[in-house]
């Protein structure tokens, strides 16, 4: 997939060299931060019913993933970010599409959108639980709904921004409606559609946990209620550190597929990688 | 052939860009219509080029009314303007429709080659430099094999050396097909190089105002005495002021 002129192999090599000091520098802060944080623990600095230390966090997860229970609260998990995901973003895929190609269609459902938008994501809650009862449907509706938005305007304003002058290019070779959007539009709005696709899926992770605290016997979310309410701190930080774990994880691989697809751009951060 | 009748354009907001132009251009002649900006030259070439519609007149390629871009008619802008996301490969066969994958490859292979930049199939366009964009985008429109070549300020952007290299190239590439040249520029020099014949339009809204079939011989040389002569005679036609010549020349 990666197109580049041939580069001689002295460049190549350091190139690798840089990239995997690069990736290891991300490591250097949460080490550190870690490992003071348990030594503050072990000299009884930081109280362990409210702050336990990372050896106890981690025993924890240790017990949880014994039982087998950890598993299957990162999988309903996991499965509710995902279908909320693909459910939120394939609709926004089309309605952005069409409110940036179609000053019609813009002009119809863009100020609607826009003013639902503004409604704070909690506020949707008890009108999904009254339409949909307090199971799965609510929930992923709730996540395809944060899911939505940044999809759907980051795709609109793609659309609206590619070059008019590459358009005309197409014109002038007689391409037909869909061998533009096919040709032009769809490779020149991939950028914004990624970017969208990124907060999207960022949105969605905090979304799942207002819904899974709502009201659910399974999941991260789960986790952190039922940690607060039988008082165990280490639940709750066994908890947040999945959701910084899966969050960052699902983001980088949506992050390098988004790299390997625009491999063309001609940016600041094409020439430093 | 192309034949321009009585077109004239108006825009949405009234302003009148063009008036009454009358234009012949015989099969393989190479035309320059030269004019201070505003003149309306960039808008005429977009109606040849079925970009943009006549408010009255028409258009006619091979005899028949231009509406749309038409097949045998490509154009080259003053940007490169190629698709980022493509190689140079990809981008030159943009256009190409309805060819056979083998004859899709031997003509790109060709018209690289012919442009200089073989070596350079596989690259994006964001790892050139101007002149070669520029270059890819000359091969994009000859690899269709037009009738017609519409170049607007084809190197304009460029600087003085690449541009007048280029000119020597465009003119190399052209004696193998010989289409017909319809070129749109600001340069007095680049149109004396180039043309067979050059046209002055003048005034707002732009119309024909002189017409100069340049005689002098193949290979032009810039630094010719007769060369300097027409380009007095042409810059006169335009009746430019000082300051403006200055800004021409430059």
């Amino acid at each position: 997939m990666l197109k580049s002129l041939p580069v001689n192999s002295v460049w190549v090599r350091q190139r690798d060299h840089l990239l995997q000091v690069r990736w290891l520098r991300g490591f250097f802060l949460p080490v550190v931060l870690l490992v003071g944080w348990e030594c503050l623990s072990r000299l009884g600095i930081f109280p362990p019913n409210l702050l336990p230390a990372p050896s106890a966090v981690l025993a924890t997860i240790g017990q949880l993933a014994a039982s087998g229970e950890l598993f299957a609260h990162i999988a309903v998990t996991l499965y509710r970010v995902a279908v909320g995901f693909l459910l939120g973003g394939a609709i926004a895929t089309v309605l952005g599409a069409l409110t940036g190609y179609s000053r019609l269609f813009s002009d119809l459902l863009d100020p609607l959108l826009q003013s639902l938008r503004n409604i704070p994501s909690l506020a949707w809650v008890p009108l999904f639980i009254l339409w949909m009862g307090i199971g799965e449907t609510s929930k992923v509706a709730l996540i395809a709904v944060g899911v939505f938005f940044p999809v759907y305007l980051n795709l609109m304003s793609g659309v609206q921004n590619v070059d008019r002058k590459l358009v005309e290019v197409g014109k002038a070779y007689r391409l037909s409606d869909l061998q533009l959007i096919r040709r032009i539009f769809l490779p020149a709005t991939l950028p914004a559609y990624i970017v969208g696709l990124r907060s999207g899926l960022g949105l969605g992770w905090m979304f799942v946990v207002a819904a899974e605290i709502m009201g659910s016997s399974q999941g991260l979310g789960f986790l952190l209620v039922d940690g607060q309410t039988t008082g165990r701190p280490t639940v709750i930080l066994v908890s947040i550190l999945l959701f910084a774990v899966f969050g960052k994880l699902t983001d980088s691989a949506l992050a390098t597929v988004g790299q390997r697809l625009l491999f063309w751009q001609d940016s600041y951060s094409s020439q430093t990688h | 052939m192309l034949r321009i009748e009585q077109v004239g354009k108006q825009f949405q907001n009234g302003f009148i860009a063009l008036e009454e132009i009358n234009l012949e251009v015989a099969q393989g002649e190479i035309v320059s219509l030269v004019g201070t900006s505003g003149c309306g030259k960039s808008t005429l070439l977009r109606i040849i080029a079925g970009l943009s519609l006549a408010s009255v007149g028409a258009v006619y390629v091979d005899d028949e009314l231009v509406t749309q871009p038409h097949s045998n008619v490509d154009l080259i802008f003053q940007e490169p303007r190629l698709m980022p996301w493509l190689t140079v490969r990809e981008n030159v066969q943009f256009g190409l429709a309805n060819v056979s994958p083998l004859e899709k490859n031997r003509r790109t292979q060709f018209i690289l080659e012919r442009v200089g930049l073989a070596q350079f199939a596989e690259a994006l366009p964001r790892q050139l430099s101007g002149g070669m964009a520029q270059r890819v985008a000359i091969a994009r429109a000859l690899v269709t094999q037009p009738s017609i070549l519409l170049l607007d300020e084809p190197f304009s952007a460029l600087d003085a050396f690449i541009r007048m290299k280029l000119q020597d190239h465009l003119l190399d590439i052209w004696a193998d097909d010989r289409p017909t040249l319809l070129l749109v520029t600001h340069d007095i020099e680049e149109a004396l190089v180039l043309s067979d014949r050059v046209i002055v339009l003048r005034g707002t809204p732009g119309r024909i105002y002189q017409e100069f079939a340049i005689d002098l011989p193949r290979p032009r040389k810039r630094t010719d005495a007769h060369f300097q002569q027409w380009k007095e005679r042409i810059l006169n036609s335009l009746d430019l002021s000082l300051e403006q010549r200055l800004a021409v020349e430059a």
